[in-house]
């Protein structure tokens, strides 16, 4: 996984992700994801490439429990967050539907570093704008495994239920 | 080695001896709410493509969030999921006007139990932590799986207690602590977490106040708060079910990542508040100087009870809502609502010109019914504050316990209850 990086702060809040109000028109990925970041940054939605990588600080995705704030940053193209803290919710959120949830230090990295996440015994990150590896918190294999199928709803489908 | 309140249900859940922080485990679910987003999990059902949910009598659907429906875009959804629940055979369904906020309906049915594992589609599912239960909220997509399996896979918290002890002064209330907890921690100072609420300030409260601390815990990225499971939630939970009722607490030599010592005395000397637009951006009453509000909102499933509109009414009762702000009142569920009219607070309310609206989530979640404008500020008994929550981006929303939103109501202006009405009023549960 190879992309941009698209930085944010912390407690980045779901309603900073994607406003309710705009729930009240569609939940649909495909519309919601040109109003991504909108309270945060109103140009964002137009930037982003299929690829991109969120960068943000601590506690990521706090606030509501709305998958919206999951699948909106998906139908963006975009498959990974990295972070070094994520709200439960939003992590739960995050793995059910294939967006990479990636726990690190993020201090380092800065808007548009080209960025590798690398899978091995644990998970890495490496910029290749700064050179720099940065380790990666591990991602249990079964949270792996739900990731790799793009989600829950494709992981059952090809499994039947957990494979523990 | 023991194990903390948490560790024990999900160990048990998990068919384990025993479970340790940061172990993942798949663990069978109890009960499974959701309110109108069923229909997320509904359509998240139908591409796994099974023709059955696995236990239909597991699955409670409430409507909340949006009723009556205010568009016909919930209205076509409401109609979608009440289709789905009678094909189902979903018994445990609380249409508009049977039942209110959903995490006032289901324990006040009985739905819940101590020991439970529940899951619900909703992040303020923490709230039912203060009936033992394992209570925590998922997204639509893994409620589709459970709805399939009867079973999720958790990560299993560490656990932070707070030890509360001493008493509460006049007119503070369980919401002032958890905002003066959550103004201490942040808004990730319990983040996956499990929270062990215990001592005797806590052990006095009812079992409405407990429901405020575990209900607002989410909002330190909890994944569960517990409040004691004793006698006095014992006797609440009686009446409600027939099932066996289990006293279910932590072993005495349980691991805690962290055990916080407050007392209620000492460390609350007078209302809390949360300013905009954060729920930690949490300043005593006294440090924020004139403030005008243009609403006041009571309800919500952190403060919507019958012990929140008693206080309210007792506040409000012989005086008039300030001319310049509009007050609006939102029982939580239609058993207060009820219990309220009987009572006489929901008169005294509305003769003081307060709004009364339906039980639900009203405008918490800045749908319907109480939107705010472009430059408006609020005073409210929900759970949170984020820029635009409640209506347009430059509207302010400051959270406060029931007293003070009634208090400030009459004021026109963030006010300590003293300085309205003299003497505490005398508060009795019903």
């Amino acid at each position: 996984m190879t992309g941009r990086a698209r930085v944010f702060g912390g407690d980045v809040n779901t309603d900073y992700i994607i406003t309710s109000r705009r729930k009240r028109e569609s939940l649909d990925p495909q519309v919601l994801r040109r109003y991504l970041f909108e309270e945060l940054d109103a140009d964002f939605a137009a930037s982003v490439e299929p690829g991109d990588l969120i960068v943000a600080g601590k506690n990521f995705g706090c606030g509501s429990a709305m998958e919206v704030a999951v699948t909106a940053v998906v139908g963006a193209g975009i498959p990974g967050v990295l972070a070094p803290s994520f709200s439960r919710t939003y992590y739960r959120n995050a793995v059910n539907n294939g967006l990479l949830p990636v726990v690190c230090d993020t201090s380092g990295i800065h808007e548009g570093d080209r960025l590798t996440v690398l899978r091995g015994e644990g998970l890495a990150v490496r910029n290749e704008t700064t050179g720099e590896t940065i380790a990666a918190a591990a991602l249990p294999r079964i949270m792996w495994e739900i990731v790799a199928a793009g989600g829950l709803v494709p992981y059952f489908r090809r499994h039947g239920d957990f494979q523990v | 080695m023991g194990m903390t309140l948490a560790e024990k249900i999900l160990a048990r859940a998990a068919g384990r001896e025993t479970v340790a922080p940061d172990q993942i485990v798949v663990a069978r679910v109890d009960l499974a709410m959701s309110h109108e987003n069923a229909d997320l999990v509904r359509k998240s059902f139908l591409e796994i493509g099974v023709a059955r949910v696995w236990d239909p009598s597991k699955i409670v659907i409430i409507f909340d969030h949006r009723i009556p429906a205010e568009s016909e875009k919930t209205a076509t959804t409401h109609k979608a999921v009440r289709e789905f629940v009678a094909a189902q055979g979903i018994q445990n369904f609380y249409d508009v006007g049977r039942g209110g906020i959903c995490h006032q309906v289901l324990p006040e049915n009985g739905h819940v139990r101590p020991g439970m594992v529940l899951v619900g589609t909703d992040s303020h599912t923490t709230t039912h932590g203060a009936f033992g239960a394992f209570a925590t909220g998922i997204g639509a997509t893994e409620m589709a799986g459970v709805w399939t399996e009867g079973a999720l896979w958790f990560k299993v918290p560490s656990t932070l207690r707070i030890e509360v002890g001493g008493e509460f002064r006049p007119w503070i209330s369980a919401k002032d602590l958890i905002l003066r907890v959550i103004g201490m921690l942040g808004a990730a100072g319990a983040d996956y977490q499990a929270v062990e609420f215990d001592g005797p300030a806590i052990r006095s409260m009812t079992v409405a106040s407990r429901m405020v601390l575990a209900n607002l815990s989410m909002e330190m990225g909890a994944k569960v708060a517990f409040t004691p499971v004793d006698e006095t939630l014992l006797d609440y939970l009686r009446p409600r079910t027939t099932e066996k009722l289990e006293m279910i607490g932590p072993d005495p030599d349980a691991r805690y990542q962290r055990v916080i010592h407050l007392s209620a005395g000492e460390d609350l000397w007078e209302p809390q508040i949360a300013c905009p637009h954060a729920v930690d951006n949490v300043k005593p009453l006294s440090e924020l100087g004139d403030v005008p509000v243009d609403q006041a909102v009571l309800g919500s499933c952190t403060n919507g009870r019958l012990e929140d509109l008693e206080i309210a009414a007792r506040i409000l009762a012989g005086r008039t809502v300030h001319p310049h702000t509009r007050l609006i009142v939102i029982p939580a569920s239609q058993q207060i609502y009820r219990s309220a009219l009987r009572l006489g607070y929901l008169d005294a309310l509305v003769a003081a010109g307060a709004m009364v609206n339906a039980p639900g989530c009203g405008p918490c979640v800045g749908v319907h019914q109480g939107i705010l404008a472009a430059g408006e500020t609020c005073v409210s008994s929900t759970n949170r504050n984020f820029l635009g929550r409640m209506g347009s981006k430059d509207s302010r929303v400051y959270l406060a316990s029931p007293a003070v939103v009634a208090a400030s109501a009459v004021a026109g202006k963030l006010a300590h209850p003293e300085t309205i009405v003299k003497e505490v009023p005398c508060l009795t549960e019903v």
